[in-house]
């Protein structure tokens, strides 16, 4: 589980977030959703320290990020998957190489061992027969899936995915999300997705924070966002006309 | 003033950080080697062009000014030796070296920033900086000494060719002016020069495209700037190094 606590952040003169409290709970897809722009990006790298909070507290099971020496931070960091926007991949490693690579930096495994484990991450995403091929050459799906499988490799306990379907089609995103829910409930991680892609809310949302203009502004999960009566959560969900009237 | 201070302050602290403990010894000399590939060993064909036609250019020159009849000819040959190993092999493969290499440095490690691949270091758990810079910097300071030596070498035979084929001087003669009064020092002072250019090419390449903000342009903005400072550089430090070795 992670907590984050009253956590602000400016840029220059520009508060992104004001205040944002919430619970993510292990076991869940933890969403975090809104508009372009309302800081969803800042908050997924506050939490992983890549962006430092002006105040707030962030606790991952107990242990306060800025608390930690630095020899600590970089070994809780070894607890964390990534999945960028863009994916992130090496550019200058195969896919076998990416995904071998925090198992390089950080265990003794033989070279037998990585190459078992690089496969089984590749099988866990659904794609074979793509190990001696470059990032260039893959399609924005398949890169994807090769992030996620890197980021899992050395069996996180939190996994941070940025927009994992972005700039897919309906069908892939689905199939990633389902990916992520089912990787999450496996191994009982603590994942936190950003999304502004309302099939993904109905479809793993569990546990889900609307944030609107850098405030936390409602949250719960997929059964009762849609019976919400936030006037901001109900323009966000239901943007088009259409749907505004169904919902009426 | 203050802008440039506060850049240089920026520049160190990311070398105290460059120059801290490797995750990893196996992976860094891995990658260390990979580097001396990288940077010095493709390095290799520009280098000796370039060496083969300064060589020649300069005995042609030396010759034209040592054209008094009663200046002994052997000391084309000399003099070409000397401007070589002082000056043109390490200074010009310098200031060659930070417009291929600076500008590789820069542009990959600033493709690495924008494409988000530093932050996928630092998530891991991976002093990025470290991880990055440091098998750049020390393969510079190791291979490109080996550059310049080789340099000498090309450009002495340049000029021998440009010297015998030219109807300059005797081939015996211009490998008596090769061979007079010796001095190991100036190689040495060559070399020492050239491991503090290879630092300044490599740390301050890798400044500015380690702390690339932006996109794609902000990547050719960040190697452009790359290869101007590292010049600068050079020729300062050539400057200071000379006043401390040579006066
Ligand atoms: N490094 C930065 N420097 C300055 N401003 C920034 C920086 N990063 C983000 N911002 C600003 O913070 C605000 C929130 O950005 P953020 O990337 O968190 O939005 P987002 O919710 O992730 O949007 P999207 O859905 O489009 O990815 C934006 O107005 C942006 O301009
Ligand atoms: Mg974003």
């Amino acid at each position: 589980m992670i907590k984050v606590e009253k956590i602000n952040k400016s840029f220059a003169d520009k508060h992104v977030l004001k205040d944002v409290s919430f619970s993510f709970e292990a076991g869940k897809t933890n969403l975090v959703i809104g508009a372009s722009g309302s800081g969803k990006t800042t908050l997924i790298k506050c939490m992983v320290g890549l962006h430092t909070p002006d105040s707030g507290k962030i606790i991952f099971d107990g242990a306060t990020f800025e608390d930690l020496v630095k020899k600590d931070k970089r070994e809780l960091r070894q607890q964390i998957g990534m999945l960028f926007q863009g994916g992130a991949l090496f550019d200058y490693l195969t896919v076998e190489q990416n995904i071998a690579f925090p198992l390089s930096m950080f265990t003794n495994m033989s070279e037998e061992e990585k190459k078992d484990r690089v496969n089984f991450c590749l099988n866990r995403v659904n794609l074979n027969n793509v190990n001696n091929l470059f990032p260039a050459e893959l399609s924005g799906g398949m890169i994807k899936r090769v992030a996620i499988a890197r980021a899992i490799s050395m069996n996180p306990k939190y996994l941070f995915c940025d927009e994992p379907n972005s700039g897919l089609d309906p069908q892939t995103s689905i199939i990633i999300d389902n990916l992520i829910q089912e990787i999450t409930q496996e191994y009982n991680i603590t994942t936190v997705v950003n999304t502004h892609d309302m099939n993904s809310v109905v479809e793993i949302g569990d546990n889900i924070a609307f944030i609107n203009k850098g405030k936390l502004a409602w949250q719960g999960n997929k059964d009762s966002i849609i019976s919400s009566d936030s006037p901001e959560l109900n323009d966000f969900v239901f943007a088009s006309q259409l749907l505004k009237k169904l919902k009426q | 003033m203050i802008q440039g201070l506060k850049m240089f302050g920026k520049y160190l602290s990311l070398l105290g950080n460059v120059f801290s403990r490797p995750e990893n010894k196996k992976v860094y000399f891995r990658r260390i080697l990979d580097e001396m590939v990288k940077l010095g060993v493709n390095s290799l064909t520009i280098v000796s062009i370039i060496s083969l036609f300064m060589g020649a250019v300069v005995t042609i020159q030396t010759g034209l000014q040592l054209s008094n009849p009663f200046i002994p000819k052997y000391l084309i040959g000399f003099a070409t030796r000397e401007s070589l190993v002082l000056e043109f092999s390490p200074t010009m493969i310098a200031l060659i070296l930070a417009g291929k290499v600076g500008s590789s440095i820069a542009s990959e490690i600033g493709t690495m920033r924008v494409s988000e691949q530093i932050d996928a270091l630092e998530i891991m758990g991976i002093n990025s900086s470290a991880f990055i810079i440091q098998p750049k910097i020390i393969a510079s300071v190791l291979f490109f000494p080996i550059l310049v030596v080789i340099s000498m070498a090309i450009g002495m035979f340049g000029g021998f060719l440009a010297a015998t084929l030219g109807g300059i001087i005797s081939k015996a003669e211009f490998l008596q002016g090769l061979l007079y009064w010796f001095q190991p020092f100036y190689i040495f002072y060559a070399i020492v020069k050239t491991v503090f250019f290879a630092f300044a090419i490599s740390s301050v390449s890798s400044f500015f495209g380690y702390y690339t903000a932006g996109g794609a342009i902000a990547v050719g903005k960040s190697s452009t700037k790359a290869v101007v400072y590292s010049c600068i550089v050079i020729l300062i430090v050539n400057f200071v190094i000379t006043q401390l070795m040579l006066s």
